[in-house]
């Protein structure tokens, strides 16, 4: 395979990884819960580009708008549910004294009950639709033919890390959610309101799996009740092995897992290209047991006695 | 009082012994009662190493997994086995063992995996060890689909004998209930939940932690697999993708939505959802009423059941029995 186009594919993948884990460490941060509903919000995104019927060729709702309109109305609707999700099932959770395990848990039936709802109102067969063809079109770099839709999603991704970390760094809602993160409780006595800061989390988290469900659908042109699922677990995966707590962290660690994803599927044997996985994963259990904090966890991330 | 603990099992094995006896009662319950149980000892097995280690497995349906290739191998379709999985020796493929047997050796090299396995992963702790165990599930998944001679890849392998009876499902999960109980009253239950409470607390009170975890995991993952196995001779017919995410999560949530501390939550949460489940179904299938039919729209099941496991959540994350047991033999204080 070519470097070039080695290159574009593994940072294509890695950014929307990286999209993903960042929107699971953004919520980790501020409430210790893995959102593993993240990838069903992406999938909600994408269904929401159509209308609801029984048929397989699905009528474009908001896929047939202007694109800057559908772009700007699907992250925010996306960020809406996102924040719904929050405010009817993950706060009272919360508020109930649940631990890590049990916020885990709850995020997966939220996951599970919008899978279901979609497969209720859409049925589960999968479903095509075209969004931003113009994205479709290819193009040659050094000889190499590249799509343009993974040049974008590159460049959409660095462009929406630099807008998290200016939310994060220059604006205060920002600063504490991430003094929040630091250190909940002690934000708390600092009047720091919890409420506020983890419903930011989960907008701006939102607003990310908004991004990942346009890039992903204009890449793919299909859409899967289960579609988000795959991404949520690399985006799980990834802000562990990136270390947990740390948002730049969990970005290196959603473009370190693009990267050897695409790498493997590149370089192994034909005969072993089929076992991708069990390659991939066995180097996560290695990365794990090398690094238990993460490979980019610097300074504050074991616990003190 | 050396037995007394047995009360609480025994009480739970009388109530698995009443759903057995409604099964035969009622036939057409049988089915749903069958995989009720057969749920119950996947969720028990589960209960055992999430309940008293506190770490969140997502990978123990790959230890049902290969509990049920390794039973199939032995027991699978007679005299046509070597067609569907040529890899198999000539030894292995002529053997034609009993499914009690069978099972028996399956869980104990089930153990063995396990042993091998956690004692890598056990180094990990918390969330790092939740990752480690479902990036384990993925490697089996992958390397089950691509061992084509033996397990027949992404195809089914089918035509395994169908051979559990409500009554032996039922008898099962009694064992398993009482190696589960047997184990939280051992001396190694009491240092994994120490440790489990607090790591640190428990390794300075010189708790060898990850060698106590890694007994409490070979037991949960021999249980799990006694699951998968009957799982697989309940439906006649096991693929890779029966032992996936779907499973995974919702044993998971049967386990969380009973209770993921006290045993009689393991089989309640279990019990309470297939019935739930299997209730639904048939709702949607279309029921008589005097007032003419009725049945709900499609999906509504998988809406129902999803509405129900956030519900209890919602009201008790603790799970609905929380801490409590049940049992009737104990003596009023």
């Amino acid at each position: 395979m070519n470097p070039v186009q080695l290159v574009v594919d593994s940072l294509a993948l890695g950014s929307q990884y990286a999209l993903v884990a960042l929107g699971i460490g953004l919520i980790f941060g501020v409430m210790r819960m893995i959102n593993f509903a993240q990838g069903d919000i992406i999938t909600f995104g994408a269904y929401a580009l159509v209308i609801p019927t029984l048929s397989d060729q699905a009528p474009p709702g908001i896929a047939a708008l202007p694109w800057p309109i559908m772009v700007v109305l699907i992250i925010v609707l996306v960020a809406i549910f996102a924040l719904l999700t929050e405010r009817l099932a993950f706060r009272t959770i919360r508020k109930r004294g649940a631990d890590g395990a049990t916020l885990l848990i709850s995020s997966f039936a939220v996951g599970y009950f919008v899978q279901s709802l979609i497969l209720f109102l859409h049925t589960g067969r999968p479903k095509s639709v075209s969004i931003l063809p113009d994205l479709s079109r290819q193009f040659d770099i050094l000889g190499v033919r590249v799509a343009l839709v993974d040049l974008v999603t590159i460049a959409v991704a660095l462009l929406l890390l630099l807008l998290v970390g200016f939310v994060l760094n220059r604006t205060r809602l920002g600063v504490a959610t991430r003094a929040a993160a630091e250190d909940f409780l002690m934000a708390r006595l600092l009047a720091v309101r919890a409420d506020r800061v983890i419903a930011t989390a989960f907008a701006l988290s939102g607003a990310l799996a908004g991004a990942v469900t346009l890039m992903f659908v204009a890449k793919t042109g299909v859409l899967d009740f289960r579609m988000g699922v795959p991404l949520a677990i690399a985006g799980f995966v990834a802000t562990v092995i990136g270390g947990m707590g740390s948002l730049v962290g969990a970005v290196l660690g959603g473009f370190f897992l693009g990267i050897v994803s695409t790498l493997l599927q590149a370089l192994l044997p034909d005969d072993l290209r089929a076992s991708r996985d069990a390659f991939l994963y066995g180097l996560v259990i290695l990365v794990l047991l090398v690094r238990p904090q993460g490979l980019f966890a610097f300074g504050a991330a074991r616990e003190r006695v | 009082m050396r037995w007394r603990w047995m009360s609480q099992p025994f009480t739970l094995i009388l109530g698995v012994a009443v759903l057995v006896a409604l099964a035969f009662a009622v036939p057409a319950l049988s089915r749903t009662m069958t995989e009720a149980l057969i749920f119950a000892i996947l969720v028990v097995g589960l209960g055992v190493f999430i309940g008293n280690t506190g770490i969140v497995s997502f990978g123990h349906i790959a230890f049902a997994m290969i509990g049920a290739y390794a039973a199939a191998w032995q027991t699978c379709c007679p005299g046509i086995r070597q067609v569907f999985l040529p890899g198999l020796p000539d030894w292995l493929a002529a053997l034609n063992v009993p499914l009690p047997l069978a099972a028996a050796v399956a869980m104990l090299l089930v153990g063995g995996v396990a042993l091998v396995v956690g004692a890598i992963l056990l180094r990990l702790t918390g969330t790092a060890a939740s990752i480690g165990f479902l990036s384990f599930l993925f490697m089996v998944k992958t390397v089950f689909e691509n061992w084509d001679e033996w397990t027949s890849g992404q195809s089914a392998l089918v035509g395994l004998p169908l051979v559990v009876t409500p009554l032996a499902a039922g008898v099962g999960l009694a064992l398993s209930i009482l190696a589960a109980a047997a184990y939280r009253h051992s001396t190694s239950g009491l240092l994994v939940r120490a440790a489990r409470e607090d790591e640190v607390a428990a390794h300075a009170s010189g708790i060898r932690i990850w060698r106590e975890r890694l007994v409490c995991l070979v037991l949960s993952a021999m249980i799990v697999a006694l699951g998968g196995i009957l799982l697989g001779h309940n439906i006649g017919s096991i693929s890779v993708n029966t032992f996936w995410l779907d499973l995974t999560f919702l044993t998971i949530a049967m386990l969380v939505v009973g209770g993921r501390m006290s045993l009689t939550g393991a089989v309640a949460g279990a019990v309470g959802l297939t019935l739930l489940r299997d209730s639904l179904r048939w709702l949607e299938q279309g029921v008589e009423t005097p007032w003419g039919e009725f049945a709900l729209p499609a999906g509504m099941q998988e809406v129902g059941l999803a509405l129900a496991v956030l519900l209890v959540l919602i009201l008790r994350p603790q799970g609905l029995v929380g801490l409590w047991e049940a049992d009737i033999f104990r003596r009023r204080q």
